[in-house]
């Protein structure tokens, strides 16, 4: 007999009654639910109105997505450049003079001490450049950060090892999230989502954006700000870099930097009160304010590079001392310009530069279009479907017609209180789920209409239907179950979105199609009680 | 009331002799794509082939000219670029992969703002580098595999040997020819599609466990007829099912390809025509392949398996 316990009958209706109810703010915008709960008596437990409504999809409400990747041999580079430096000082340290100076390689550099008994005084010193490595998640690996190699004929090469350079990897990206983050926030955008994706790269998803070609321009800048001195002449430890001032040509810059970016602590545009044009204030930190006054007071009368990510932006002369710990950058910016560069100097430097490798943008109109294309064809597929199951199946199909419904209302509850993200895919796995979620009460209706063509009673063949197709459903839906969730692992932005759809409509299949259709059935066989079935 | 039967209910069709023009067809058709897709190949989108699409809207005002946008697209000197009319005025631009790495991409977009900023709205932007192509192109085939596997491993537990085996000939002769599908179409193939392939791949092996299921059960319960009997009775006895559930599928995925809108309209069309393909090849692929492989419904073999690890089906 079709006998439903009354615990699980209760048990059925609340998760449904619940599922339903979490659907419910995905139909009202953000300002009429917070209307509504406003307009709630005091006494009423608000904790009991769900709020979560279902997230767009960038490709439904519109905006940007990029990815971008940490420039490997950007990093290899700089990190090469920061050991020269360390070299450079072990050296003085020990008083030793390397023949020639000192070569970057890609991951380390080298040195030549001809000398021997120099290099037995530098070698020690040299040796304590490297470090354990140690990982945050890992702690001390036992590994170390340098591999250090003396050859016999006075050649000395530091490199960074792999877990080393690994570890240094994996600083960079979480220092990058972080500088990619303040960007974004300074930028005025709402609500972007920034996340590491694999080893070194870094999801911006930024909903609603306009201009994505200026938010790329902004996260890709390494905003690597140094106050160094120019050269008089191109010789010994200068670089030779492009000035804005002199149309790109390349002028002499000392290699020692006097001061840098990290010891900003605030950095705003500003128009010059001389020649109104703009221009960006900032102002250092203690410990930057006293190593910029001494390099100041050191060099009056010379010209100062400001070098902004290997550019020399401006030139000034330096007429006085500048000892308030406070300046000023020009470069003969727009407007704005000196708002972008005060952003970056406000939110530091990267560690290392970012190429934009993948990115997807969709306007807001589009999205709106394809929410209501959606629509649309979920609305006619349900009206399809609700008929032929109707036609096919009587009053069955009526009771199987309501547990269509709930079944998309279930999928849209769920979606919302796991915070799921609806994309296009997504409603294209709704509108699929539709045509596949009669199946299950297919399978038990002429599973029915069999035992009654086989002579059993009525409800000896409703029994023998649910009880037999019961098994078929099982399997039917664990083997879609299987490539759902191979998909929702593989898949990433939309199609996991497909997948999550096809992973919950798959659950509340069972529960629709199965527990509640039997319910409907027992409570109106129990009324009626037919002497033949309508089916 | 009189209700719709979209099948009889009692049939007796012999599915298993039509399977001397089934298997004939289906292996031509099988020979074909994978020929088609060494010569052709896929009309692969930027997911997998890297490059930059973007979609032109018409600023207000302004009538969309395909001529002119093709013409300056291709000025560029981007190489083949690919120019579609969208419907509503709205263009679709493609620019092949640049060299140069991920800065290559870079200037296309560049490029494209400049020229068209003034009539046409940028209303989506795809930029796919040649690494992120490579690798979706890897997760791509892997979910494929895998899925494929996992469901093999599956039926292996839960069915006889030769009903798995049955069930994977089935899916991976769907899996072929919706490629050969992609090909003949041009239908851009991309993520999308590989979401329609692994969907297909669901919906396929769920028509095949249906019929599957009811000859196990069949086996157990005429333990002496003959295998192509038997099949043709499981077949007859849930083609009313299959009719029926092929039906509404395909109705709501109709929907989907009228009125779901041009951004899926790929991945409805191969949607639908994989729900005819999987039916088909459920009834005149992988049941009648079951008697090539030797399931033995009355054969000594299954019935002593069933009997001593399988309960008998409760009557």
């Amino acid at each position: 007999m079709l006998r439903i316990s009354t615990t699980k009958a209760v048990a059925t209706l609340a998760v449904i009654l619940i599922g339903l109810m979490l659907a419910v703010p995905s139909f009202f915008s953000a300002d009429q639910r917070k209307g509504f709960i406003n307009s709630l008596p005091s006494w009423f437990p608000t904790w009991i109105v769900p709020t979560r409504a279902i997230v767009l999809g960038l490709d439904l409400q519109g905006g940007s997505q990029i990815v971008l990747e940490v420039d490997r041999n950007d990093l290899g580079r700089t990190m090469a450049q920061g050991l020269r430096d360390d070299v450079r000082q072990a050296l003085r340290e020990a008083g030793v003079q390397a023949d020639g100076g000192i070569q970057l390689q890609p991951r380390g550099v080298q040195l030549r001490i001809s000398d021997a008994a120099n290099r037995a005084k530098a070698m020690p010193k040299l040796q304590a450049l490297s470090q354990p490595v140690t990982d945050a998640t890992l702690g001390q690996t036992g590994a170390r950060t340098l591999d250090v190699r003396e050859e016999p004929n006075g050649l000395i090469q530091l490199a960074y090892t792999d877990p080393g350079f690994n570890a240094r990897i994996r600083r960079a990206v979480a220092q990058a999230i972080e500088v990619v983050r303040r960007r974004v926030d300074l930028g005025g955008t709402t609500e972007p989502s920034i996340q590491q994706q694999g080893a070194d790269r870094i999801l911006v998803q930024v909903p609603g954006l306009q201009d994505p070609a200026r938010l790329e321009e902004q996260l890709g800048k390494t905003a690597k700000l140094e106050f160094r001195m120019l050269a008089d002449s191109p010789a010994g430890d200068v670089d030779m870099l492009p000035s804005k001032d002199s149309n790109g040509q390349r002028v002499p810059v000392e290699r020692r930097v006097m001061a840098d970016g990290a010891d900003l602590t605030d950095a705003q545009p500003g128009f010059d009160q001389k020649s109104n044009e703009p221009i960006v204030n900032f102002k250092f930190n203690l410990r930057g304010a006293q190593k910029f006054g001494q390099a100041t007071s050191e060099n009056v009368g010379r010209a100062m590079a400001i070098v902004l990510d290997n550019e020399v932006v401006s030139a000034p002369r330096i007429l006085q001392p500048i000892t308030g710990g406070q300046g000023q950058i020009s470069g003969r910016f727009t407007v704005q310009q000196a708002n972008d560069l005060s952003v970056l100097l406000r939110a530091g430097a990267l560690p290392a530069k970012l190429t934009v490798i993948e990115r997807r943008t969709v306007g807001p109109g589009l999205g709106r279009d394809s929410i209501e294309a959606g629509k649309h064809a979920t609305i006619v597929a349900t009206i399809l479907v609700v008929v032929l199951m109707f036609a096919a199946y009587g009053v069955f199909g009526l009771f199987a017609n309501i547990a269509l419904l709930v079944h998309v209302g279930l999928i849209l509850g769920l979606m919302s209180v796991l915070e799921a993200t609806m994309t296009l895919p997504g409603i294209a796995g709704i509108v699929l789920t539709i045509g596949t979620a009669v199946d299950s009460n297919v399978l038990i209706y002429e599973r029915v209409r069999e035992e009654v063509r086989a002579g059993r009673s009525i409800p000896s063949a409703l029994q023998a239907g649910f009880d037999r197709a019961f098994a078929t459903i099982v399997d039917s839906n664990s083997t879609m179950a299987i490539a759902a969730v191979i998909l929702f692992f593989l898949g990433s932005g939309p199609v996991r979105g497909f997948a999550v759809v096809f992973i919950l409509g798959i659950l509340t299949t069972v529960i629709t199609a199965v527990t509640l259709t039997r319910m409907m059935i027992a409570l109106w066989y129990q009324r009626l009680r037919p002497k033949t079935l309508p089916i | 009331m009189r209700l719709l039967r979209l099948w009889p209910d009692e049939s007796h069709f012999d599915f298993m002799r039509l399977r001397r023009f089934s298997f004939p067809l289906s292996a031509f058709i099988s020979v074909a794509t994978v020929v088609l897709f060494l010569q052709v190949g896929l009309n692969f989108g930027i997911d997998f082939k890297g490059g930059t699409l973007v979609e032109l809207r018409p600023k207000p005002g302004v009538t969309s000219d395909v001529g002119t946008v093709r013409h300056t697209a291709n000025e560029f000197g981007f190489g083949e670029t690919e120019v579609q009319e969208l419907g509503q005025g709205s263009i679709s631009v493609r620019f092949p992969l640049q060299a140069g790495g991920e800065t290559g991409q870079t200037l296309v977009m560049q490029k494209a703002h400049a020229a068209f900023d003034k009539d046409y709205a940028f209303d989506r932007v795809e930029t796919v580098g040649p690494r992120v192509s490579g690798e979706l192109v890897q997760s791509g085939t892997i979910g494929v595999v895998l899925s494929v596997v996992a469901v093999l491993l599956y039926l292996w537990f839960r069915f006889e040997r030769e009903l798995a085996l049955g069930a994977i000939v089935g899916t991976l002769h769907d899996i072929v020819i919706t490629v050969g599908l992609f090909v003949i179409t041009r239908i851009e193939f991309n993520m999308t599609s590989i979401a329609a392939i692994l969907t297909i791949v669901g919906y396929s092996l769920n028509e095949t466990v249906v019929v599957f299921d009811r000859t196990r059960e069949l086996m157990r319960r005429y333990k002496t007829m003959p295998t192509e009997q038997l099949l043709n009775l499981s077949i007859n006895s849930t083609m009313s099912r299959t009719v029926m559930t092929a039906m509404s599928t395909a109705l709501s995925l109709l929907a989907l390809v009228l009125f779901g809108g041009e951004a899926i309209k790929g991945f409805s069309v191969v949607m639908l025509a994989g729900v005819v393909i999987c039916t088909y090849s459920a009834i005149f692929v992988s049941t009648p392949f079951l008697i090539y492989i030797g399931l033995q419904a009355g054969g000594t073999r299954t019935q002593t398996r069933d009997t001593s690890t399988l309960p008998q089906a409760a009557e």
